[in-house]
């Protein structure tokens, strides 16, 4: 027994150092929409460094970072919940919790992991080590626009109703408070940077629906009411996606829905500051970090096509086509390089921010989001 | 390879004169863009299920209507700018027979 331990101590030092030494910090996964995969990426070698199977229906799949950054929590559209290590490259824990789910969010502690659903509706909590279900908080439809909220808590909006809930489960119980209607058909919600306002966007009715999460009675304030009004709506081919939404230059850029327009509105009055016709129906608009500048793509079927515009006036000041079926866009955490999914050419494709010449690109079989797990450390994402 | 496009052809729904590299376009069409809002496997999600069984009872005249012409009122658009009506009537016929994944 002893030989055998300092045999062992002994061989220690000569072994190669084992895979959990590898630091996790500029890594990423890219779903791979097709084949329920994940692409485990390395941002400083701008290489896909190995896969992740086995994930079920990853059509309009997201996810979120642990705070020590090393597990990240997909959210499948078939209502799989997977527990992914990116040590490891495998999904450590699995639950098929719904039959139909849209989103989620880690909360600020990392302790509860949260799901929105649209069969059945409604909001399930769960165990962020374990995966075991926590709180399961029903809905009178879809939920949309799931947000983390300082303090162990959720925000999240009805599709069909348009109620927004605020949940608190800092304590035993969970307690959730009605905190308004935010109007018609809401497509999405976004939290700014700061957690102060929950913006809710409307498809079913002109308008953007704000609720001030810092106050102790939050109450829905409509903006943007009136734009895009008298004109003929276009189609909308794709829902616009406000995950992404660019907060820049004390403005809101915002996806015009049926529009082919950037919106801007002053972040303080809520009020219009100017318009920017650009390429296509917007799906994400999304600030280049440290910069003046959104990067901004489109849907089907002018989704070949990316756009950069300068909040500072408003105009397009770059018009790019990286690829086929553009449907995502990472920024590395400082800003210097921007990762771009193209579905259809089975590539990401990395451009450097600053002189937007591509740098490189990475194989990857229908690849549409993009998750840097510097994610971990922002909230609302 | 002959006995591959042969195959593909043979597999496709019988209707609707659509060429079979226009037919491959608009099966990645539905799977892919129908897909954003009905799920890849049109089990459903935002918009309703398009499986086979959900679309037992539609007629195809109709759902290529709607293809065409989308639901005033609801998130689903007019497709009409982007498809002929042969190429609705084919996404129809394709949805109706196609085996779930």
């Amino acid at each position: 027994m002893n030989r055998l331990l300092a045999l062992a101590l002994l061989s220690l030092p000569l072994q190669p150092l084992p895979a959990l030494a590898q630091a996790t910090g500029d890594l990423g996964l890219v779903i791979e929409r097709a084949t329920g995969s994940l692409l485990v990426v390395d941002r400083s070698d701008r290489a896909a460094v190995g896969r992740v199977e086995g994930l079920g229906d990853l059509s309009h799949a997201s996810m979120t970072y642990s705070p020590d950054e090393r597990f990240a929590f997909v959210f499948g559209r078939d209502g799989g919940l997977s527990k992914v290590d990116m040590l490891s490259r495998q999904v450590v824990a699995r639950s098929v919790q719904a039959g139909n789910s849209i989103g989620g969010a880690i909360s600020d502690d990392g302790r509860l992991v949260a799901v929105s659903n649209y069969e059945p509706g409604g909001v399930k909590v769960f165990d962020a080590d374990t995966l075991a279900l926590v709180a399961d908080i029903p809905a009178a439809g879809k939920t949309i626009g799931l947000v983390d909220v300082p303090g162990r808590r959720f925000a999240w909006t009805v599709w069909d109703t348009g109620e927004v809930f605020l949940g608190d489960f800092s304590a035993a119980e969970p307690q959730v408070t009605l905190i308004g209607n935010a109007g018609k058909n809401p497509f999405d919600a976004v939290l700014t940077d700061d957690a102060h306002t929950y913006l809710v966007g409307l498809f079913g009715e002109k308008g953007v629906t704000a609720f001030d999460l810092w106050s102790a009675t939050p109450k829905p304030v409509k903006f943007l009411k009136d734009y895009g009004k008298p004109s003929e709506d276009l189609p909308v081919y794709k829902m616009p996606h406000l995950q992404g939404w660019a907060f820049a230059e004390g403005q809101y850029a915002l996806p015009a829905v049926g529009q082919h327009e950037i919106l801007w509105v002053d972040r303080q009055s809520l009020q219009e500051t100017g318009r920017t016709p650009v390429h296509g129906q917007p799906v994400f608009i999304i600030a280049q970090p440290a910069s003046p500048y959104v990067w901004v793509n489109f849907a089907t079927p002018l989704n070949d096509t990316v756009q950069v515009v300068d909040s500072r006036d408003h105009s397009v000041v770059a018009t790019l086509t990286p690829g086929k079926a553009v449907l995502h866009m990472e920024f590395a955490p400082r800003g210097a390089e921007v990762w771009i999914s193209s579905r259809d050419d089975n590539r990401v494709l990395i451009y450097d921010t600053r002189s937007r010449e591509k740098l490189g690109e990475i194989e990857a079989k229908a690849p549409s989001g993009i998750f840097f797990t510097a994610r971990a450390h922002r909230p609302g994402l | 390879m002959r006995s591959l496009c042969a195959l593909l052809v043979c597999t496709m729904p019988a209707m609707a004169d659509v060429a079979p590299d226009r037919a491959m376009a608009l099966e990645h069409m539905v799977i892919q863009d129908c897909g954003s809002c009905h799920g890849l496997t049109l089990k459903g999600g935002l918009g309703r299920p398009l499986t086979a069984q959900a679309l037992a009872e539609a007629d195809p005249e109709i759902l290529a209507l709607v293809i065409l012409d989308g639901i005033p009122g609801t998130a689903m658009p007019p497709w009409r700018p982007l498809l002929t009506e042969d190429e609705a009537m084919w996404i129809a016929d394709y949805l109706k027979t196609k085996e779930s994944p």
